[in-house]
């Protein structure tokens, strides 16, 4: 077996935000996610690689699809893999994220995967601990895994992301999922859009090197990617925007709107869907959409990063 | 006995003084300044005798928003660390905030303030009382009482009085008082739960941001009530280049409004909260570098009078916490002198602006003594090394608050002396 | 002393192709006529090979056999060493591995870990009736319990020399070389 492989690779002890990638490292997370699809079609859908190695899934924020992706990625890898849900309101009266970071170091997990309400938890964790930090979503901040399979599933549907135009539709203002993928796709070399109600598209946005929308049709004429976020309406309802049902009207994708976009469009959503609000029930299973590819690349890129964080620098390594 | 300092530098703006001279102490009050070459000369043999060659001799500092905790949050500082820290920090004569538990809203929680900063015996303390009864900005507090038992201005720091009635109200009594109101202003329904600036960092980090409007839509109140009632309105810890604008057009029209910056809000901008460090959370928030400028060149131009630290100690446990559940604020007593120094080695100030910024202007606007060397006034003065540099250490501090944005800092200029009332109430270890 | 920063090549072209072509006729003996064996390549240059072996026997036996692509990295027993972990690449086993007759092929055989490795990977496919190993060169030093059944070279070899092979489908030629601990490649 040939040792070039050795001479490139993955340093970073870390996973923290989209932003701090280069684009090369984007691609070998893409490539290796890649690779890693096949074990998951296999009868025995596991690999050795991981044995012996702890992950700990640290979520201060209900999400089963996350969670439960990252697990089944870890266990696919034969790491061990527990699971520790924390509740909001008991962080705010209880210990400091320190706290209990230094409680974790002590039981030596080798990659903490954390979801956190709170833009930059996982920076203040990564700090504190030897292990390896993933962030599985903080806050607004970022959503790192969930763009690297977004990339991965445009990728695989249109070979490369060069030169594409990707239309982020609805709540940018609150979303993660957008900011990474802004991120992402800005640097492998498409175009980003951003379209929404004033409201929900955050003052100054253009300094992200995004065009801003605020008409549907025009935001997504001869867009490749369409991906419509979330809206998550206990929140935003009344404040953001007056009803759902005028939401939908103007800013939710149906047959009729998705007209505009290329021929052969891709349809995303990084779930859980809200049908009839953001997208329509017929877009949400019409020919374009992406979604269920996006929940099988999921798994891959979890695979692929936790690989590949496996192996990178240890604060013990540092020179 | 007569204390002489002799061999320095002594700034003193209130008198138009700049240049070599020697200061005889008598009886706690400034008996006289003898310039070099004066026919006086030479100390006599009974004296004390400091030796002030190359230091910078100024009247001692006077920084009107300092937050001492005490009572009620003595895990963040007390009476006494702070009055310690502001004397190491060469300040002399502090005012302190009403948010403590209870609130500074009656006389009895200021006697108390006073009495404990009398038993310190370094810094003056100078209570400032609330604005409205239990800092909750409906009905007014004794302020009449308030100024009875000392208090030397009153506010509502930490919460700005939303209701607009009860600002006018509390101006139109203060006024009758005679006491300045110190306004923090901040329209909360639009800075709702922001933890930093909104502009393309908060973008980046995923942060609520707190505008800038939200600061600059109740300056351009407070100055309408202010003229309208014809009340002196402090506007506290400015920080925007939009209520920069709003002050410069109110000083014009003669509207009675003062204004005071920070020394953090002068250095640093909104970029360093991409470190995640909690010690740059503060309220006002870290803005732009147009906003830096902007306030720099207010300070230049008289649009801001003072420059006071806004000294917010906090315990670790408020900010070891993520960044949005972290506490407001910078513990900003012992950095003061080296953060505005560094202001006048870049040019933005000279020295004998900088006195009036950080002693002459606070005193005269607290109407409290201080901020001059004149003979008969008290001798309140630091001396300062302004060739030394040194590292910021929080483990250094006086003061219980180590929380500081600016930990690892160089900085230029050391308080070798602190005197308050003729007497050496700091001394640097040399 | 200065380590040694000689080369020595150990077959030239024609050397790799009657290397090959002696392999594939000892595979053919020993499976005559068996359409379902299947050569299993470990990347990279075992990819090659197990193509040119499939290609030779086919040329014997008018057969084709069916070739598939392992990639051994996860199955490797020396990573998290505090270096990068290798880059991973695609395993391609096109065919189901039950009750099939498998040789592995590999361009080297050093210590025997990385066969090993393979053995686990292929038997995560399945439960092969037969497995086998062929192997380019065998340089020996083995650390594990592992030998081939075909070898195209044996050669006796100190350990800190390196076995350098080069295929024709990445790097143009064939040759085989063997090389000191101080050789610093070619210009």
């Amino acid at each position: 077996m040939s040792e070039v492989a050795w001479q490139k690779g993955w340093w970073r002890k870390d996973l923290l935000s989209i932003k701090e990638l280069s684009r090369e490292e984007i691609q070998m997370i893409l490539d290796t996610a890649d690779s890693f699809k096949e074990i998951s079609t296999r009868d025995i859908k596991k690999v050795p690689t991981l044995r012996g190695k702890t992950v700990i899934t640290l979520f201060y924020e209900p999400s089963t699809r996350t969670r439960t992706s990252f697990e089944i990625a870890a266990k696919r890898l034969s790491a061990d893999t527990i699971n520790i849900s924390v509740s909001t309101s008991s962080v705010v009266k209880g210990e400091t994220l320190l706290d209990t970071a230094l409680n974790l170091q002590a039981m030596e997990p080798d990659i903490i995967v954390l979801r956190h309400s709170a833009a930059g938890a996982p920076d203040m964790l990564a700090r504190a601990l030897k292990a390896s930090v993933i962030n599985a979503g903080d806050g607004f901040r970022e959503h790192p895994t969930q763009a690297l399979l977004d990339m991965m599933t445009v990728r695989e549907k249109k070979g490369s992301l060069e030169g594409l135009l990707l239309a982020i539709v609805g709540d940018i203002a609150h979303s993660r999922v957008a900011r990474s993928n802004i991120y992402g796709f800005k640097k492998m070399g498409a175009r980003v859009r951003v379209v929404g109600p004033g409201t929900l598209i955050p003052r100054g946005i253009e300094s992200l090197g995004v065009e801003v929308f605020h008409d549907l049709r025009e935001g997504i004429r001869g867009a490749d990617v369409v991906m419509a976020l979330r809206i998550q309406r206990e929140r935003l309802e009344g404040a953001f925007f007056p009803s759902e049902r005028e939401y939908a009207r103007f800013f939710g994708l149906s047959l009729d709107v998705l007209r505009e976009m290329a021929p052969n469009a891709l349809i995303m959503h990084p779930g859980p869907m809200n049908r009839g609000v953001e997208i329509t029930p017929d877009v949400a299973d019409g020919p374009g959409s992406v979604i269920l590819e996006q929940v099988t690349n999921g798994v891959a890129v979890r695979m692929a990063v936790l690989y590949l964080l496996a192996g990178g620098t240890r604060g013990e390594d540092l020179h | 006995m007569r204390i002489c300092i002799r061999g320095g530098r002594v700034v003193d703006p209130s008198q138009g003084l700049d240049g070599p001279a020697e200061i005889w102490i008598k009886g706690g009050q400034i008996e006289a300044i003898c310039r070099a070459g004066a026919p006086v000369g030479g100390c006599q043999r009974d004296a004390q005798i400091i030796e002030a060659k190359d230091f910078l001799i100024v009247p001692g500092l006077v920084d009107m928003h300092v937050h001492l905790r005490d009572p009620g949050y003595e895990y963040k500082e007390t009476i006494l660390t702070g009055a310690e820290a502001a004397v190491a920090g060469g300040v002399t004569s502090v005012a302190c905030m009403p948010n403590t538990d209870p609130p500074m809203d009656h006389g009895a929680v200021v006697e108390y303030v006073l009495r404990k900063a009398k038993e310190a015996a370094l810094a003056k303390v100078y209570p400032i009382g609330a604005i409205s009864r239990g800092l909750k900005g409906e009905a007014l507090s004794e302020i009449g009482e308030l100024k009875a038992s000392g208090v030397v201005a009153i506010s509502d720091d930490g919460r700005p009085v939303t209701n607009a009635l009860v600002m006018r109200r509390a101006m139109e009594y203060a006024k009758g008082f005679g006491l300045p109101v110190i306004s923090h202003c901040e329209e909360p329904t639009l800075s709702a739960r922001g933890s930093m600036n909104e502009g393309e960092v908060s973008l980046e980090l995923g942060l609520r941001g707190i505008p800038s409007v939200a600061e600059e839509a109740m300056v351009a109140r407070d100055i309408l009530l202010a003229e309208w009632t014809g009340c002196h309105v402090h506007i506290a810890h400015v920080s925007t280049a939009g209520s920069v604008r709003l002050i410069r057009d109110a000083k014009r029209r003669g509207v009675k409004v003062t204004a005071e910056v920070t020394p953090h809000h002068l250095v640093l901008t909104h970029d360093a909260v991409r470190s995640w460090d909690t010690d740059t959370k503060v309220n006002p928030p870290l803005r732009s570098r147009e906003d830096v400028e902007a306030l720099q060149e207010a300070l230049r131009d008289g649009t801001i009078d003072v420059i006071a630290t806004d000294h917010a100690p906090h315990a670790r446990v408020d900010k070891e916490v993520e960044y949005e559940l972290a506490a407001f604020g910078i513990s900003g007593l012992e950095t003061l002198v080296g953060l505005t120094l560094m202001l006048v080695e870049r040019g933005v100030l000279d020295l004998s602006q900088w006195v009036t910024k950080v002693s002459l202007n606070p005193a005269r606007i607290l109407g409290i003594k201080g901020g001059t060397l004149t003979p008969g006034s008290p001798a309140d003065l630091t001396i300062i090394d302004t060739n030394t540099s040194w590292k910021v250490d929080p483990a250094n501090f006086r003061s219980k608050g180590k929380n500081t944005p600016f930990k690892g800092w160089i900085l230029k200029g050391r308080v070798v002396y602190t005197l308050v009332d003729g007497r050496v109430v700091y001394k640097a270890g040399i | 002393m200065p380590p040694d920063t000689g080369k020595r090549v150990l077959l030239d072209a024609s050397g790799v192709r009657r290397a090959l072509r002696r392999m594939a006729s000892q595979i053919a003996e020993r499976h005559p006529g068996e359409g379902d064996l299947a050569l299993v390549g470990i990347r990279t240059n075992g990819i090659y090979i197990a193509q040119r072996l499939a290609k030779e026997i086919e040329a014997i036996e008018g057969l084709r056999l069916e070739t598939g692509i392992i990639d051994v990295t996860l199955y490797r027993d020396d990573i998290s060493r505090g270096r990068p972990h290798p880059l991973v690449k695609r395993t391609e086993i096109p065919f189901p591995v039950d009750d099939r007759k498998i040789i592995l092929v590999d361009d080297v055989l050093f210590t025997g870990r990385t066969t090993r490795a393979a053995l686990d990977a292929l038997m995560d496919f399945g439960r092969p009736a037969l497995v086998e190993l062929a192997v380019l060169v065998d340089r020996g030093h083995r650390e594990l319990p592992i030998r081939a059944d075909y070898v195209g070279l044996e050669v006796s070899t100190s350990r800190d020399e390196s076995v350098i092979v080069r295929m024709e489908e990445a790097e143009g030629a064939d040759e085989v070389l063997l090389v000191g601990p101080g050789w610093k490649g070619e210009s």
